[in-house]
């Protein structure tokens, strides 16, 4: 195998395919990338087994080949080569190595064969359906927060993508919850998507989809099946397993029929509670809310720390209300509102609190509140 | 001429030395149970400590042991005495012997098992008597307390010495168990004099005093001197208190580092440190000891359940939630392994507490055999936020 490329076109694909690959593993090819030289693109393959990433990239390819090397290490010295550099790999097949070459630099590296590289085996998809790069971000911006962290409940350990209904619309919907706060975000439901099975990704897939989809191509194309999933953005394609698992009826916690409504000017909100929560060192350490009239009081009183309040305009209707919830499920919650206001849909300080996004109608929240 | 203060009566007095020298009896009651010293008004610390604790509440509530050796310990093949009443004693039986070895010195003797959940209730009662005397209280253990005395602490109307009279006699009355105090000027010297004389004792040593009182004494009588360092003070000629005494601060700390300051002062009859009221538990943990060595998981996950649900018993009584879980083993070659796990949410339950447990457990059961194994929690939070309220209930 011998090749030469363009410093920048290998750094990105690097970038891409790297960041899946464990720092740490105990199956030494994992650290490995697969380089394969084909006709005038090279391929790059990483892989953690749950998942791995395919880039491709235009080279000269004088001679085909594939090969592996450590994936860190190249990609550490292709970060240090200068901008604009031609960047030559050459096999070394007597020695086991990769020489790579590049203005007066000159490195051996030690490869593995490409033949004991992992293959996920990806197999057929049965559904196939495209989503706007953006919208996909969004679904994932507004769920990802909410995706517990509890091995022990490990079905929640994603985001759960499905196909739903809202009113008569069809939709496609992520929803994500830890037993104590959930997401849902929805988009009109994607052409060839319908009847597709419900699938939970794994929270560091999302987290590598997301990454992609920053410097991806304007539309994703998505394949599911029962058990794997695969992303297609440019010139890389992201294939995970799923967690197999059954994901909560999710939809006996969405309140219905919460009929108190707060509305609150969303940015003073999020300073009011950042700030009042200050005394609250103590994780989850409840901030309380007392609603009466057109005043929301936030306090937080901590038996250690002291105690805070802060006083908030807002507009309510309802019978005065004391709810208590954790600071930093309200802030992680606020965090992902757009528009101006957040909307609170309460019943009572023990029921779950529905928050809605005044100017995304497609996004809702759900918390679970405190003992105060 | 000293003040005199009647453990009876609990009258002080003053009375001028009669004819054949110091009077003997209690000028008011006639009593011979008097305490006299010349700095019976201006100490202010006490330690208390009640007499054979454990084995002095079951004696109080099952008259048929009182006459008899009492033993109050684990009664497994690895059991230790917890306390030996003073009849025990006699024979010979020490705290944290082995039983085996208890029973061989008193074969007679009734063992019994420890009842924690009374001794702490009854703790709780002397607590409050001694709550009516002073706010400034640090709990040792549950048999065990200093208290601070001075003026500006003293709740009561009469000065300390008399409350300390009246704290033992209260005890004696309404707990039905008696204690020994110590009298003195800082802690150091009040826990050697709560020791002098027991049980059912009171003494004093007053500051003037101090140094000859201390010198005869071994210097295996000093609060932190343990069996090793003894040994080593030994070695090189320091047997008594008064051998360290004869000793410059320096030389000590040059023998010792930094606890021969420490040393230099105690030897003195000096203790800078104060009466610490309301020492908040950083952590709560419930261990034991196996009958033989284990290895396996789930050996060992069975043995950490009901010692999960002793520290939930225990959160939950405090009115705690634990953050942090802590699990502690110790080999078979005694090296002590802890780690631990912080918890998602604060909680108060064992099956939270075996769940984040397990993992840990299992990381460190690699074939090696333990001989201890602890649950405990850390990052101590009130109650209101454990174990948060969830969207799907229980399981979700």
């Amino acid at each position: 195998m011998r090749i030469v490329i363009e410093r920048g076109d290998l750094l990105r694909a690097l970038g891409h395919v790297t960041s899946v690959v464990e720092r740490r593993t105990t199956i030494p090819i994992l650290s490995n990338v697969l380089i394969r030289a084909n006709g005038n693109m090279l391929e790059f393959k990483a892989t953690d087994l749950e998942r791995e990433v395919i880039e491709q990239a235009p080279a000269t390819i004088t001679t085909p080949g594939a090969i592996t090397v450590p994936a860190h290490m190249l990609h550490d010295i292709v970060r240090k080569l200068p901008d604009g550099s031609q960047v030559e790999l050459t096999r070394d097949a007597e020695r086991d190595r990769v020489t790579l070459t590049s203005g007066h630099s000159r490195f051996a590296l030690q490869t593995q064969p490409a033949e004991d590289f992992p293959d996920l085996a990806a197999g057929e998809m049965s559904h196939t359906f495209e989503v706007g790069a953006s919208d996909l971000k969004r679904l994932i911006d507004k769920t990802r927060f909410a995706i517990s962290t509890e091995e022990t409940r490990y079905y929640l350990n994603g985001i759960f993508l499905h196909v739903a209904s809202t009113g008569n619309e069809p939709t496609l919907r992520a929803v994500a919850t830890d037993g104590h706060r959930l997401a849902q975000v929805e988009l009109p439901r994607p052409s060839g998507s319908d009847g597709m099975p419900g699938v939970i990704i794994p929270r560091k897939t999302v987290n590598e989809l997301h990454r992609l989809i920053e410097d991806g191509g304007t539309t994703v194309s998505i394949g599911v099946s029962p058990a794997k999933i695969r992303f297609e953005t440019g010139t890389v394609t992201l294939t995970s397993k799923l967690i197999d698992g059954t994901f909560p009826d999710y939809g006996r916690v969405i309140p219905q029929a919460n009929d108190k409504e707060l509305k609150v000017s969303n940015a003073l909100f999020m300073n009011a509670v950042d700030r009042v929560s200050t005394i609250a060192s103590e994780r989850g350490r409840a901030v309380k809310l007392n609603i009466t009239g057109d005043k929301l009081v936030l306090s937080v009183s901590n038996p250690e720390g002291g105690s805070a309040t802060e006083e908030l305009d807002v507009e309510y209707g309802s019978s005065p209300l004391e709810i208590g919830f954790n600071a930093r499920y309200l802030l992680d919650i606020a965090g992902q509102l757009e528009g101006e206001s957040a909307v609170f849909k309460l019943a009572d300080p023990g029921a779950p609190t529905m928050v809605r996004d005044s100017a995304d109608e497609s996004a809702l929240y759900v918390l679970m509140p405190m003992r105060v | 001429m000293a003040e005199t203060l009647c453990r009876d009566c609990t009258e002080l007095a003053e009375p001028d030395d009669g004819p054949a020298g110091p009077v003997l009896a209690c000028p008011i009651c006639g009593s011979t149970r008097i305490v006299s010293h010349p700095e019976l008004e201006t100490l202010a610390i006490a330690h208390i400590d009640c007499d054979a604790f454990y084995a002095s509440v079951e004696k109080r509530d099952n008259p048929a042991l009182r006459d008899v050796p009492l033993i109050v310990g684990g009664t497994s093949g690895r059991g230790v005495v917890t306390t030996a009443c003073y009849i025990a004693r006699r024979f010979g039986v020490r705290s944290a012997m082995p039983m085996f070895q208890a029973q061989e010195l008193c074969p007679r003797a009734t063992v019994i098992p420890p009842d924690m959940a009374k001794y702490r209730r009854v703790s709780v009662g002397i607590r409050a008597i001694f709550e009516a005397a002073t706010e400034v209280i640090e709990p040792v253990s549950l048999d065990e307390a200093y208290l601070d005395l001075s003026h500006d602490n003293l709740l009561g109307d009469v000065p300390a010495a008399q409350a300390l009279a009246l704290i033992a006699r209260r005890v004696e009355r309404e707990i039905g168990i008696t204690v020994s105090i110590g009298f003195s000027a800082n802690k150091f010297l009040a826990k050697l004099a709560s020791e002098m004389l027991k049980p059912r004792g009171f003494s004093i040593i007053g500051q003037r005093e101090a140094r000859k009182v201390l010198a005869p004494m071994a210097v295996s009588k000093i609060n932190g001197v343990g069996t090793v360092t003894a040994r080593r003070l030994t070695a090189t000629g320091l047997e008594t208190i008064g051998d360290l005494q004869r000793l410059s601060e320096a030389e000590l700390v040059a023998r010792l580092g930094k606890f021969g300051r420490r040393l230099s002062m105690f030897a003195r009859g000096e203790d800078d440190r104060p009466v610490t009221p309301h020492r908040a538990a950083k952590s709560i943990s419930a261990e034991t000891t196996f009958r033989t060595n284990m290895a396996s998981t789930a050996e060992l996950v069975e043995v950490a359940r009901p010692l999960c649900d002793r520290v939930a018993t225990a959160l939950e009584r405090k009115g705690k939630a634990g953050g942090t879980v802590v699990v502690k083993l110790k080999t078979a070659d005694f090296r002590i392994i802890t780690r631990n796990r912080r918890l998602p949410h604060p909680t108060q339950r064992a099956s939270v507490l075996l769940t984040a447990a397990r993992p840990l457990i299992e990381a460190e059961a690699d074939g090696r055999f333990f001989r201890l194994l602890g649950i405990g929690v850390d990052h101590l939070c009130p109650a209101t936020a454990a174990d948060p309220p969830t969207l799907f209930g229980e399981e979700g």
